[in-house]
């Protein structure tokens, strides 16, 4: 039991942002209130001395390296990375060696999870076997054995027949699938988005239209068959349109973005610095500013790290052969707290993006702070600046883009069903 | 003399005095070039090591014989056949040869932005001889010496780069470097073949060829990188030379005393009618090859000259 006091609360349902108590019992938020707490609540007094208060991250979208890439990110150090991120609840991605698309490889994943992550840990199931695009996988076992959403990740279903009746099947199931929109004859060996940057650079460039054309696909894929569906990162202003006409004709839809694609642009990636190599590849100011005004709206629903562990050798290689992905789960709320601070978003909007959508769109009673939900909680300091350092992170892998960037916003506890699992 | 480069990577970096100084230094080497006795003593005692990733007869042989005539050890490796299909990555293949304690390391690469990947690694001076589509700086140097001593001035010309902009790392070293020394640059070619952005770095595009030429002090033609193409950028080498050709028609609409250059090798036929290129009025194909050399020197030069006061400075610095 404990009762957290002085705390700024930031509430992503009501939008607001009060001074305020909470208290926690049984690992679940039991009370909270505005202004001073009552005296005869019981339990361990944690003064946040007005600092912020919010429902803990959930992060769509996470790669744990297992199976078959341990060396790069455990369930032990992602979880680690993860509570000193705020992200109380992980949600892993299914594109690992192999990928998650059987009930026995998903099986050993959660054990690894449970044994091993301090916190919150749900996982996606593949869409096809072995991501191929080719063979849906078993849905009806997956989602038994728990699974709470699919996804082939970055593979594209090439194959629109094939991807028809996954989804028309997943529908009949009522599972969530999480779609990658890039046309991916396009995409193919695109290390940038095409531009004045990529032309200068030499490198192989990918047009912007190329989401716009993926999305246009998937959204009549959903008119046609109905299932629900997510996409999992936006980056260009021009898949915007579909997309809000979509939500208006009442299609279950909701779109995503990655922190990076937040924060960062194309000509970030200066002299081929491969830690700013990510897919999609970085986009256009205007389009990153697109995308911020579309979380602010809430045409983009959810904002998640896409955090993904490469070790120094996969990295250090001429940019085209380099892979993609950055480690993101620490960084993504400060990284984040760089919007909130340019006055782009207010708090309540930044974790309506990153707790309570995500967790909605899961069914996940978390990422709220309701009597009864889960007393997942981050407390941060929304002004404290440091300088990024990436040897020390949590992560196995160190590949932030981040690394030597000024940031304001330090997470200072991490609280999973009322147990702190981090401590700054 | 303006030269503060440890390496030379690309144009990008360079500014307009240092390429300057080059191309003066490299002026001279013409002149010894054109001696009985062409030999100088600048790299006596250095070693120079040709890296080539990708296959190249002119340039490697090129910069094997600027380092030669300025008496420097030369060591030519084929990296295609060696250590990349044991599994090396590119740093490791660096380091390695690093230890052999070369002066200078010419490399050439498939991938754009490998080669300064490369100079971050090792302790010699590097020079890019081409990287990707990024950036081919000796070959920019080169052309700006051929069009300063046909035109008397490297300032204030029309220049027309023409043909594959696309796949050419030439057409962006040239763009960079001819942008700045302050003249006004077209690229010529069709939409296919032509990067996007390109009209916001300070040049002109244009389709067609005729309208591309008008009134131009300079023809560049490029070559059409066959072995980049991964399908259907144009329809067929007959239509392209049809429509980007370079032949006597053509050249008409550019200004009476044009030149035309051509980086080599050229595909007579495709991108340049043979006639034109062998006209000795008007194609300065083969004094760009001579330059080459001259230019070479020049740069491997004045790299060593800072190489050398670098380990001056270091050694006092030791002593003191």
């Amino acid at each position: 039991m404990s009762i957290f006091i002085n705390a700024r609360l930031i509430d992503p349902e009501t939008l607001t942002d009060t001074l305020g108590w909470l208290h926690v019992e049984n690992g679940a938020i039991a009370a909270i209130g505005t202004g001073t707490a009552p005296t005869d609540l019981l339990g361990e007094i944690i003064d946040c001395a007005g600092k912020c208060l919010a429902p803990g991250i959930v992060d769509l979208g996470v790669k744990v390296s297992e199976p078959g890439e341990r060396h790069k990110e455990s369930f032990a150090s992602a979880g680690r990375a993860a509570a000193a991120g705020g992200v109380t609840t992980m949600v892993t991605r299914p594109d690992t060696l192999s990928a998650i698309d059987t009930p026995e490889v998903l099986e050993f994943v959660e054990r690894r999870a449970a044994t091993d992550a301090i916190v919150n840990v749900k996982h996606m199931s593949a869409l096809t076997k072995d991501r191929a695009g080719k063979e849906m996988v078993e849905i009806g076992f997956m989602k038994d054995a728990g699974v709470v959403a699919f996804s082939d990740c970055d593979h594209v279903v090439e194959n629109t027949k094939v991807l028809q009746r996954c989804m028309t099947y997943a529908r009949s199931l009522g599972v969530l699938v999480i779609g990658h929109p890039q046309e991916p004859t396009l995409t193919k060996g695109a290390a940038a988005t095409s531009g004045k940057f990529a032309s200068l650079r030499g490198l192989p460039a990918v047009s912007p239209m190329a989401e716009r054309m993926a999305v246009d696909r998937d959204i009549a894929l959903v008119e046609m068959t109905g299932v629900k569906y997510h996409f999992d990162q936006l980056s260009t202003a021009r898949a915007l349109p579909a997309l809000e006409r979509a939500k208006n004709n009442g299609l279950d839809i909701t779109a995503g973005v990655s922190i990076h694609h937040l924060t960062l642009n194309e000509y970030d990636v200066g002299d081929y610095r491969t830690f700013f190599k990510v897919k999609p590849p970085l986009r256009s100011e205007d389009d990153r500013l697109a995308m911020v005004e579309a979380v602010a709206s809430g045409l983009i629903d959810i904002i998640s790290s896409m955090h993904t562990p490469q070790d120094e050798e996969s990295k250090r290689l001429p940019f085209e052969e380099a892979a993609s992905g950055a480690v993101a789960l620490e960084t993504l709320l400060p990284a984040a707290m760089r919007l909130v601070h340019a006055g782009q978003l207010t708090l309540p909007e930044l974790f309506r993006a990153m707790s309570l959508n995500p967790a909605n769109r899961l069914g996940l009673e978390c990422g709220r702070l309701t009597i009864g939900a889960p007393a997942d909680l981050v407390l941060f300091d929304p002004d404290a600046p440091f300088v990024l350092d990436r040897f020390k992170l949590q992560s196995k892998s160190k590949n932030t883009p981040f690394d030597g960037a000024r940031m304001q916003g330090k997470i200072k506890g991490t609280w999973v069903a009322g147990a702190r699992v981090f401590n700054a | 003399m303006a030269f503060r480069q440890k390496h030379l990577l690309g144009i990008e970096p360079l500014h307009p005095t240092e390429i300057t100084t080059i191309l003066d230094v490299a002026d001279s080497y013409v002149d010894l070039n054109r001696q009985a006795h062409k030999h100088s003593d600048a790299l006596a005692g250095m070693t120079q090591i040709n890296m080539f990733f990708e296959n190249s007869t002119r340039t490697q042989s090129s910069f094997e014989l600027a380092g030669k005539r300025l008496g420097a050890d030369v060591m030519n490796m084929s990296m295609q056949a060696s250590s990349i299909k044991k599994g090396e990555t590119l740093i490791d293949t660096a380091l390695t040869l690093n230890a052999m304690h070369p002066d200078l390391l010419v490399v050439r690469h498939p991938h754009s932005g490998a080669v300064d990947l490369l100079a971050e690694k090792v302790n010699c001076a590097v020079l890019n001889a081409g990287d990707g589509k990024h950036e081919h700086p000796t070959q920019a140097l080169l052309d700006a010496l051929t069009i300063r001593r046909a035109k008397g001035r490297l300032h204030r010309l029309s220049i027309a780069i023409c043909g594959d902009i696309a796949h050419s790392r030439v057409a962006r070293s040239n763009l960079i470097l001819l942008g700045k020394m302050e003249n006004r640059v077209r690229l010529v070619g069709p939409p296919t073949l032509i990067p996007t952005g390109m009209n916001e770095l300070g040049c002109e595009v244009y389709e067609d060829m005729e309208e591309g030429l008008k009134d131009v002090d300079v023809v560049m033609m490029l070559r059409l990188q066959k072995e980049r193409m991964d399908g259907g950028f144009i329809p067929s080498e007959r239509e392209y030379f049809h429509r980007y050709g370079l032949d006597a028609a053509k050249l008409a609409h550019a200004k009476p005393d044009a030149i035309v250059m051509h980086p080599g090798p050229m595909n007579r036929g495709v991108e340049i009618d043979g006639s034109i290129a062998d006209d000795i009025n008007r194609s300065v194909i083969q004094e760009q090859v001579e330059m080459g050399v001259a230019v070479r020197m020049a740069a491997m030069d004045l790299l060593v000259r800072n190489l050398r006061a670098e380990k001056a400075a270091n050694h006092d610095g030791v002593m003191a």
